[in-house]
């Protein structure tokens, strides 16, 4: 098997050897359409085989494999011809063309028959049922993904404040974020005290690291109902709150601590022996010191902290984008539960921007 | 008689060690670090320690700085006339500037952690870069400059910091040979300007020539002292005393008095 890809890669690669520095004599403007031209044959000549022989509806995994391998044989050729200055255009196309050709390559295969609709509708159909869960109100259980926003001035006019209220009460979408963002500072400031005061204090290192990492690797929808119990109303928003806050803090304690230990004592000494003690040591050395890894911890804490609450909305809530996600499946609308999952993949990329900023605007030096 | 008693706090050391050591302790039991090393440094002398890597040297200066605990003998730096002023500060051997304080946030440092205002510690900070051509850079970052430029760094926050004494540990160890020629030339100048009691650690014989007014030698594995030697090369001095006869000399007196025994004890540690 693995003989003839060899022998492949290197005939592949020969000619290139000898092609690039003519390549880059000729005017640069028609190497690269040249080459995609390649691509584009190539593919076709596979896939036209494949169809030809009434193989690709049932080998279609293969075919699109075969695709895959050709794109990055031809990508790794392109990219060595593509002058500096459109090298970052190179990359974004990589980076963005991938997954809107896997989308193209879905809808196809659906469109096509290959695959049931049922279970994998298109993207487009997935885009038409976000589109329907935002501006629609579902009667069944008063809820809507983003509180119907443009009701907010007449609701503002007959209600007040309170009407205001209720249109983001009914919201999916505010639900979890509300969660998520109450369990997160409940979790990860106590955390990433425990965590300094762990890597800087043997004793209560020795104390707790054990038991810590015992806890850290129990899956925190295990505990939840035991979380349920602790609250007044275990139905409630406490207990999610709470399960999430947990996974966090334990998250964060362990990778403060990790960050905290790992840095340089010559820094802990320079600060001493310049005067700080104390609170301005943790302030001026090892806090600084800790946070670049402490952000590397916020943003794995951030991803739990949604995996998390997406799981308890599953189990127990009557709101939230798991919550929907999970009634769209039991309603058998499955492309109304593949929206839920859109959404809740925006809320990942949205709340890591978030951090990102975070980042930035607390450590300037780590800029550039 | 009042002339002598008159005189006696002026000729008084700045820096006293007697007998010290320091012993470490091992999984294979004691390992002794330092051994019985007694050293005295007047006020405003410049005194060059030098030995292998392992000899103890640092220790010695952690211990002087108070960073480190020494097992026995007594290690104390007479405070000046000002109470306010600090006893100490080290110049460290990787720099050890903060990477998340910009240039100028850095050499104010000692300044901030003492309480001194922000527009006057700024005031000095600035001083201090203007007087070794770092004006430019004092809202950069660490990462943002040169090695060289980082070790001017943390010799000027040492400096701005106006300490009794400066410890100095293989400051220019890390840096490559015309960086250090530079800086070394930097140091003499402003040494000659401020003529602080300085402690210097390096490995390098020829910079504590050029640098000290006393040269101690020291063994290792246990850090001992093994000879002292007076440079009489006049100031002031820049790095172009290295080419002269005077330093020939006495480099080449140095090594003769030592013989076999430094050669021989430097390379078993080696």
């Amino acid at each position: 098997m693995t003989a003839p890809v060899e022998a492949k890669a290197a005939a592949a690669h020969a000619p290139a050897v000898d092609d690039v520095p003519p390549g880059r004599t000729r005017a640069e403007g028609l190497v690269l359409p040249a080459m995609l031209g390649v691509l584009a044959g190539i593919c076709l000549v596979w896939n036209g085989i494949l169809y030809l022989t009434a193989l690709w509806a049932p080998f279609w995994w293969l075919a699109l494999f075969g695709d895959f391998v050709l794109i990055v044989l031809v990508a790794e050729r392109i990219g060595r011809v593509v002058p500096p200055k459109r090298r970052k255009l190179y990359e974004r196309t990589l980076a963005f063309g991938f997954p809107v050709l896997a989308l193209i390559a879905w809808q196809l295969i659906v469109d096509a028959g290959i695959l049931n609709p049922l279970w994998f509708p298109q993207p487009t159909r997935i885009a038409r049922a976000l589109w329907d869960v935002t501006v629609h109100f579902d009667r069944f259980s008063e809820t809507s993904l983003l509180g119907r926003p443009w009701l907010i001035p007449s609701k503002f006019e007959s209600d007040g404040w309170a009407g205001v209220w209720s249109l983001f009460a009914e919201s999916h979408v505010w639900a979890t974020l509300g969660r998520v963002a109450a369990g997160f500072v409940i979790g990860a400031i106590p955390g990433i005290l425990l965590g300094v005061i762990m890597g800087i204090n043997q004793t209560v290192r020795l104390m707790l690291d054990t038991t810590l990492s015992a806890i850290y690797v129990l899956p925190k929808i295990a505990i939840f109902p035991i979380v349920m119990l602790m609250f007044a109303d275990p139905f409630g928003e406490g207990p999610k709150i709470a399960v999430v806050a947990l996974s966090v803090f334990f998250l964060m304690a362990i990778n403060t601590m990790a960050g905290v230990r790992d840095i340089d004592p010559v820094f802990i000494m320079a600060g001493r022996n310049y005067g700080a003690r104390g609170l301005s040591l943790y302030r001026h050395v090892i806090i600084p010191a800790a946070l670049p890894v402490i952000f590397a911890g916020l943003r794995l804490a951030l991803g739990t902290a949604l995996i998390v609450i997406i799981s308890v909305e599953f189990l127990r809530a009557k709101q939230g984008v798991g919550y929907m996600t999970f009634y769209y499946w039991e309603v058998l609308n499955p492309e109304k539960m593949y929206a839920g999952l859109v959404v809740v993949m925006i809320l990942g990329v949205v709340l890591t921007y978030g951090l990102q900023w975070l980042q930035r605007k607390l450590m300037p030096w780590a800029r550039g | 008689m009042t002339e002598t008693n008159a005189r006696a706090p002026a000729t008084a050391p700045r820096i006293v060690t007697r007998n010290v050591t320091k012993l470490y302790d091992t999984v294979a039991g004691p390992m002794v670090a330092v051994d019985d090393f007694s050293l005295d440094v007047a006020d405003g002398e410049f005194v060059c320690i030098v030995g292998p890597s392992g000899c103890g040297k640092s220790t010695y200066l952690r211990m002087l700085a108070g960073l480190d605990t020494h097992s026995s003998g007594t290690i104390h730096i007479r405070p000046g006339s000002d109470p306010k002023k600090p006893l100490n500060s080290v110049v460290f051997q990787e720099y050890a500037v903060f990477p998340w304080k910009t240039v100028i946030e850095n050499v104010a440092f000692g300044l901030q952690m003492r309480g001194v205002g922000k527009a006057e510690r700024l005031e000095v900070a600035q001083y201090w870069l203007e007087r070794v051509g770092l004006r430019k850079f004092a809202g950069y970052y660490p990462h943002q400059i040169s090695g060289g430029m980082k070790q001017r760094v943390s010799i000027i926050r040492a400096l701005a910091n106006d300490p009794e004494v400066l410890l100095m540990d293989e400051p220019l160890g890390a840096l490559d040979a015309q960086t250090r020629i530079v800086l070394q030339d930097e140091l003499l100048r402003i040494w000659e300007e401020t003529r602080k009691t300085v402690v210097y650690i390096t490995h390098s014989l020829d910079e504590a020539i050029l640098l000290g007014d006393r040269v101690i030698l020291m063994t290792a594995h246990p850090g001992r002292l093994l000879a002292t030697f007076h440079i009489g090369i006049e100031r002031p001095r820049t790095v172009e005393t290295l080419n002269t006869a005077a330093f020939a000399e006495l480099r080449g007196a140095i090594w003769d008095q030592l013989g076999r025994e430094v050669t021989r004890a430097m390379e078993m540690q080696s």
